[in-house]
């Protein structure tokens, strides 16, 4: 069959790149003490721009804004009003939807028919969802009247620049905090027009203030003591090393880390349902997704028949410029990431497993991996238990849906799972079994701000979207305490 | 004739038995006068890797209860409590309580676990939703058990405390290695006799005695502990612990004072140790629900 497509590239222009973007602290775009850094866009490996970064110094200045902005403007402010400025940022965002997703698109790699139909719209969502809170937090079920925490400090990754800023900041808002965020490193453009967006909708000056920088920043960040509340997505490494900096002070933590999910095929499924959905859980942003259904358990009956169904559908898949309209998977977000994903799945190889990819051409630039399954792996593998975060599927059977309950929990993560099969029982059933903090039955990379997504175990905790994700950002502590005077051991003995 | 006393050896409970500690060894536990009311068995790092093996298997039977059933089991332990209020009242005022106090302190236990047994079948109710979003998926979020907690149990109140802590863990389904104070020991281990005979699975309930301060970094440290709550560590070894627990993200729960167990407890310490899972399943283009959001 013929899969040829004229090219059908998005204008670049639309993004309006400028030459330089400037931090935002306290309502103001300002030049950072830090060195400069310079953005490339992943599809072509070229520069896209520089970007002005922040210092000590500035973080400093940025967590005082936020402080000043927090008492005296924001937290006092009633929450209607507070929402009111939500729902303005929500519609500045999809005033200037088509110009952010080029934006995006062009920093991240990511295929524009993703961030044009998915980063940008639900980013303008969470907005619109969580501006809604903010005149209700007495309906959580936290208490008649629940309490922001204060100054919180975010920190980013780069496989959702856009999409994770509103993650971050909306619900941090519609509780009453203020915020400081530091974007990716390879990824700051997009929260710096949504700086503008925020300007233009004369959000009160330090309420958002946006720190762009590399992982040192982020360390300044979250130990500041400055804060009140600090919010991590990214790797579980890092995720690790926050929590163990801010044992002993108090500070609420929330992590959203790795995972290695589990997608589950039985043999009653619907093959080919089943075939999109897997494609969907890990090519989905090229695999670079923290809940990417990255590990395949299919039934052994079918595994055969899956497979070849598997193979036939990724060949299809079309990969190369992401500012196409027809890409269904874009570039790697930049050559670190690349050089990982191409060493664990070496790894793989290595250690007897069978690597296939896909036969499409890659572009003779840029960051790119081809859609790549690997089988006869076993579950001691590197590639069975480590997060590649890319387009690379594990493929493992099992015979029970014991074993595959068995198999698909063991692993430190616990991000997401994915389940197929026609019978509803099993389905509710796996998904009952499953420890993992987002279930997809019969679908799979399913996200909306009213349902709440976060991690088991090692894929971290704390919940971002829905009710529980509010909590986050509230004082929750309803325990009862003694007096500090009487407090300590009682002398009874 | 005087009738000589039997009096009872002070074990672990761990994995539904009363067993000795591995490594032999044994401290005193002294009345307020200074009396030696027992010797009580001084676990070891052995023993607390023992006790989160009987745990993890203690977790699959009582989180695969039903939540009417758990709520039963701890209203028998309340039950069992209040049939044994004497026997408490007297080790509470043998450590030194007053007789008033000590019969308040039993009956705001027994309390204690009745507000718990109520509470195992409204957990999804109170912290769950249904989710509207936006497409054509069924979507709910709702709670579910950590998993496997590791306690250090507070000291003050030897009972009270003691039930504080472990009936919220027990209410969301998770079950637990606790340490008991150290000098309670033997408030802690007689509560034991009271979980055995209340129908709770073996397992559910691992009471530890000894030093907190050898026995909590391995579990702080132990991969298969899901979550700690340190309300009876004290500063420096609760950060330690915090510090430790952060290798396999552990969840941590540290009051920001000393709890006040004698007023109505909130529900923070329910939720520490509860995750929401959230589950989606597509209804299909076509709706059979015409007009409603699924």
């Amino acid at each position: 069959m013929d899969w040829e497509y004229a090219p059908a590239p998005e204008s670049a222009a639309i993004g309006a790149i400028k030459d330089r973007y400037l931090p935002y602290i306290d309502g103001t775009f300002v030049e950072g003490g830090g060195d400069d850094l310079i953005t490339y866009s992943p599809g072509t490996a070229e520069q896209l721009s520089t970007v002005s970064t922040v210092n000590g110094a500035d973080v400093d200045r940025a967590v005082a804004a936020a402080r000043r902005a927090y008492e005296k403007v924001w937290a006092p402010m009633s929450g209607a009003e507070r929402g009111k400025y939500l729902f303005r940022i929500a519609r500045g965002i999809a005033e200037r939807a088509r110009e952010l997703a080029v934006v995006e698109t062009l920093d991240n790699g990511k295929p524009i028919k993703e961030t044009r139909d998915f980063d940008v719209p639900t980013a303008a969502q969470h907005f619109f969802y969580h501006a809604g809170w903010a005149d209700k937090l007495q309906h959580l079920g936290l208490g008649a009247d629940p309490r922001p925490l204060g100054v919180a400090g975010q920190v980013i990754p780069w496989n959702f620049p856009l999409l994770m800023a509103a993650w971050k900041i909306a619900p941090a808002l519609a509780a009453g905090n203020t915020v400081v965020i530091k974007p990716a490193e390879t990824t700051p453009l997009s929260i710096l027009v949504l700086a503008e967006v925020i300007a233009d909708a004369d959000l009160p000056p330090g309420v958002v203030n946006i720190v762009p920088g590399a992982g040192d920043v982020g360390s300044t960040l979250v130990n500041h003591p400055g804060l009140d509340k600090v919010a991590f997505t990214g790797s579980t490494p890092v995720g690790r090393s926050i929590q163990q900096s801010l044992a002993g002070t108090g500070r609420k933590l929330t992590l959203e880390l790795g995972g290695k999910g589990a997608n589950i095929v039985f043999a009653d499924a619907a093959l080919d349902q089943a075939v999109e959905g897997i494609v969907n859980g890990i090519f989905f942003n090229a695999g670079q997704v923290c809940c990417a259904g990255s590990r395949l358990l299919v039934q052994e009956s079918i595994a055969e028949e899956l497979l070849a169904k598997l193979r036939a559908r990724v060949e299809t898949l079309r990969v190369g410029d992401p500012m196409d309209k027809n890409t269904d998977v874009g570039a790697i977000n930049s050559a670190r990431q690349l050089e990982r994903i191409t060493t664990l799945t070496q790894a793989g190889r290595d250690e007897g497993a069978e690597v296939w990819s896909a036969s499409c051409p890659l572009p003779d630039r840029g960051w790119f991996f081809p859609p790549t399954l690997i089988t006869a792996a076993s579950s001691s593998m590197r590639v069975s238990r480590e997060e590649i975060f890319g387009p690379v599927l594990t493929v493992l059977t099992f015979r029970t849906p014991d074993e595959a309950l068995a198999k698909a929990n063991n692993t430190p993560y616990g991000l997401s799972a994915g389940v197929w099969t026609e019978k509803g029982s099993r389905a509710m059933g796996m998904a009952a079994g499953l420890r993992a903090g987002v279930v997809w039955d019969n679908t799979f990379n399913r996200f909306d701000p009213a349902a709440s997504f976060g991690g088991y175990g090692e894929s971290g905790f704390g919940r971002e979207g829905g009710p529980s994700g509010m909590a986050a950002y509230l004082d929750t502590d309803d325990e009862p305490v003694l007096p500090s005077s009487r407090s300590g051991r009682k002398g009874r003995r | 004739m005087n009738h000589l006393a039997v009096p009872k050896t002070y074990k672990l409970y761990v994995g539904g038995k009363f067993p000795r500690s591995e490594s032999g060894r044994t401290y005193p536990l002294r009345d307020a006068d200074g009396q030696l009311l027992a010797n009580a068995a001084r676990a070891s790092r052995k023993d607390a890797r023992d006790a989160v093996g009987a745990a993890r298997k203690g977790f699959g039977a009582w989180s695969g209860a039903t939540p009417y059933n758990r709520g039963q089991v701890i209203y028998r332990i309340a039950e069992m409590l209040d049939g044994r209020r004497a026997e408490f009242v007297e080790l509470l005022t043998r450590g030194g309580a007053g007789a008033s106090a000590a019969g308040s302190e039993v009956d705001a236990a027994v309390d204690r676990l009745v507000h718990y047994a109520g509470w195992t079948d409204k957990l999804p109710a109170v912290f769950g939703s249904s989710n509207p979003i936006s497409g054509p998926y069924f979507s709910y979020s709702a709670p579910e058990p950590t998993g496997v907690v590791a306690v250090i149990a507070p000291t003050g109140a030897p009972l009270l405390g003691l039930v504080s802590v472990i009936a919220p863990i027990l209410t969301g389904g998770n079950a637990c290695v606790v340490i008991a104070a150290e000098p309670d020991a033997y408030v802690a281990v007689t509560f034991g006799e009271v979980l055995a005979t209340s129908d709770v699975p073996g397992g559910v309930v691992n009471l530890l005695t000894g030093s907190s301060a050898e026995i909590a970094p391995h579990l702080a440290a132990h991969a298969d502990v899901n979550a700690l709550d340190l309300t009876g560590a004290d500063a420096e070894l609760a950060t330690e612990l915090e510090r430790a627990a952060s290798d396999t993200v552990k969840r941590v729960y540290r009051p920001r004072g000393t709890p006040d167990f004698a007023t109505a407890p909130g529900t923070a310490r329910l939720r520490a140790f509860l995750e929401i899972k959230t589950v989606w399943h597509p209804t299909g283009a076509l709706s059979l629900a015409g007009g409603s959001a699924y």
